[in-house]
């Protein structure tokens, strides 16, 4: 089962590929034998005694055992604890509606902001953007959003300022531009500065010193959801040399 | 499903960087968006490509009694379906005010202005007619639905034929395309709807509105015009006043749009007749471009190259010649049988380079007669294709041949061998 699996790592695979959960053919004798367990992220599904694949991607490992597939979609499912940006569309009673592009829109207590109180509620109008946490996420209840962390502290959340630019991508590029030695972002690093706020909910929002900056990040990022690293470099080079 | 609203920061944003004479897509205020005209297997279906926003039109036709009013005139029949496919927010079977007011504009444009002879589709003056319909689906919403719209609507008109009838007294026989060749439409003009959004009451004007900017606009003025700048139809929304000299100067912008889109579409048909023409391979399946979803993976596969020809020469010396194959029949078009390949040198060779680098990736112990094989083919061929794996079955006869791939290599590096 492992095996089969690892031999498939790095390889794209489509809904419906399948891997049994048969035992190796050889069991070694002077170890302990010790049941295999693998750990299955987005995409890989338990049917019985196979794995059966769900939706088409590459197919990734992480050491020891947790295997998933690394998918380009563009719709969001909401996670509990994935950080979101969100679009306030109600205020009713003591909660906001958000839409986050899921496909429920969630709740979010006016209580649930850095140094909110009964008294003290937080200026939130609608048609704001929010960068949220999901503290409920389930496929059978409201998800529900928080601007605060477990300590009451808001850690980077909460309601944005004016200006920038909101825009979408795909949710593969925004795990790319948020893992830990991300390529995009380096090479975004090397043009101009500028503000970025990265949803996984496929929603970026970039601010810059002017509006001519703005649309140029905000069409570079768009465009390397279907460039491969070269293609990306050698524009973003072309970039800084000035040519746009 | 509701619609994504649209947040504060957006609307400001893009009213700014059109008061600072920006776009979001970075074209200049009287830019449309890339136009892209393709059309289906069949007569009178066209695909229309306006940025991303994607509109498909079908015309059909029909024997009806006429109207009772109009004895001796065909009827034409426009609907536009707005499906969910297009966007979230346009709901399946229900007509909303948008595609009302799309039908409606679509109708102004198309059938007011007497743009297609309909005293032609008369078949029996009172008692039967042609009925043309015109059925325009949305494939997909980035603004601007008018315009395609109108665009794959008179294209598809243009390109429709309908089937030749006779008439022995009272008897009216329809005859296949195979017995009689259909028979084109007369249209005399083609009108082609022009979009003018304003914004600040005015202020701004912009051609071609994408989706955000629709949602950001005060006031919409639509004007239908023919190359010979007569206008057809003209209808403001948003109630927003606009001045004459505003009006003047769309109708100018209007002008030079439309006779620059005629051209287009002009081309667009030419170039498809000529392909039916020649019985070449036409129809949107032919016409879309190659979709390739694994482009993002790129890890080089270093290949083996030296010593590589003396090795191969050495094989081909003693290789023993591979058993003769016949490939299976080809059916390219429904009708046409072929036995063998139209491929070139070229497909064989990408295939094989194909196989190859899958080869190592896989770290498989190679079969000596394949590697030679592949070493021999870097060095001759310079053929640009990158290492993505095409999964569509489209185009090029490689897609055919999957199934009998093995032989056909074997049957092409015997070929190669004899060669040398």
């Amino acid at each position: 089962m492992f095996s089969s699996l690892k031999r498939r790592v790095d390889e794209v695979l489509l809904p419906g590929d399948e891997f049994s959960f048969e035992a190796d053919d050889t069991i070694s004798l002077t170890e302990p034998a010790k049941p295999e367990k693998a750990v299955c992220g987005p995409g890989l599904r338990r049917s019985g005694d196979r794995l059966v694949v769900c939706k088409s991607g590459v197919l990734r490992h992480k050491a020891p055992n947790v295997f998933w597939i690394d998918s380009q979609q563009r719709r969001y499912v909401p996670a509990k604890g994935e950080s979101v940006i969100g679009i306030v569309t109600a205020k009713s009673g003591d909660v906001f509606k958000v839409d986050v592009g899921g496909s429920e829109q969630a709740s979010l207590s006016y209580l649930a902001f850095e140094g909110a109180t009964k008294r003290n509620r937080p200026n939130v109008q609608v048609g704001d953007l929010l960068f949220a946490q999901f503290i409920i996420a389930n496929k059978d209840m409201e998800p529900e959003l928080a601007c605060i962390d477990s300590s009451g502290r808001a850690n980077g959340m909460g309601v944005f300022g004016a200006g920038g630019l909101l825009f979408r991508v795909s949710l593969g590029l925004v795990r790319r531009l948020l893992a830990p030695q991300s390529e995009v972002r380096s090479d975004l690093e090397t043009l101009f500065p500028c503000e970025l706020v990265v949803g996984m909910n496929g929603r970026l929002w970039v601010k810059s010193s002017s509006i001519q900056q703005t649309l140029i990040i905000a069409n570079l990022l768009q465009s390397c959801d279907t460039m491969t690293a070269q293609q990306r470099k050698q524009l973003f080079r072309k970039v800084q040399q000035g040519a746009l | 499903m509701k619609d994504t609203p649209l947040s504060n920061c957006e609307r400001d944003f893009l009213l700014k960087a059109i008061e600072e004479k920006k776009r979001l897509d970075g074209r200049q205020t009287y830019d449309y968006r890339r136009i892209k005209i393709t059309f289906g297997t069949d007569y009178g279906c066209c695909f229309v490509d306006l940025g991303k926003t994607r509109v498909m039109a079908q015309v059909s036709c029909e024997l009806v009694a006429p109207k009772e009013n109009r004895p001796n005139e065909g009827i034409m029949f426009f609907n536009i379906e707005l499906s969910p496919m297009a966007s979230p927010a346009f709901e399946q079977g229900r007509q909303s005010e948008l595609s009302v007011k799309l039908n409606r504009q679509l109708e102004r444009c198309l059938r007011n202005s007497k743009c297609i002879d309909t005293e032609s589709l008369c078949v029996v003056s009172g008692k039967t007619v042609w009925q043309i319909r015109v059925d325009v689906h949305m494939l997909n919403n980035d603004g601007n639905l008018m315009d395609a719209s109108s665009i794959a609507a008179i294209t598809a008109l243009c390109h429709f034929r309908r089937p030749d009838v006779g008439i022995q007294g009272e008897e009216v026989t329809v005859y296949s395309p195979e017995e009689r060749d259909p028979i084109p439409l007369s249209i005399y003009h083609m009108p082609i709807s022009v979009s003018f959004s304003f914004f600040q009451q005015g202020t701004y004007l912009l051609v071609d509105p994408c989706e955000r900017e629709e949602r950001v606009m005060d006031g919409l003025l639509m004007i239908a015009m023919n190359k010979h700048r007569e206008i057809c139809s003209i209808q403001s929304s948003g109630g927003i006043m606009l001045l004459k000299e505003q009006v003047m100067r769309c109708s100018k912008i209007a002008s030079v749009k439309v006779s620059e889109i005629t051209e287009l579409i002009s081309e667009a048909l030419q170039n498809d007749k000529a392909a039916r023409k020649a019985g070449g391979r036409c129809g949107f399946a032919e016409s879309m471009p190659q979709e390739r979803i694994t482009a993002l993976k790129t890890d080089e596969t270093p290949v083996e190259t030296t010593d590589a020809t003396e090795r191969a020469n050495d094989i081909v010396q003693r290789a023993e010649a591979p058993p003769q194959t016949v490939p299976s029949p080809v059916v390219p078009v429904p009708g046409v049988g072929q036995v063998g390949q139209q491929n070139t040198w070229g497909l064989e060779e990408e295939e094989e380079e194909d196989e190859e680098q899958e080869e190592t990736r896989m770290e498989e112990d190679q079969d000596e007669d394949e590697e030679s094989g592949g070493g021999d083919v870097v060095e001759i061929s310079d053929s640009e294709e990158e290492e993505v794996v095409v999964l569509h079955p489209e185009t090029t006869g490689k897609a055919k041949n999957t199934g009998s791939s093995s032989h056909q290599q074997a049957a092409a590096a015997s070929q190669k061998r004899q060669k040398k």
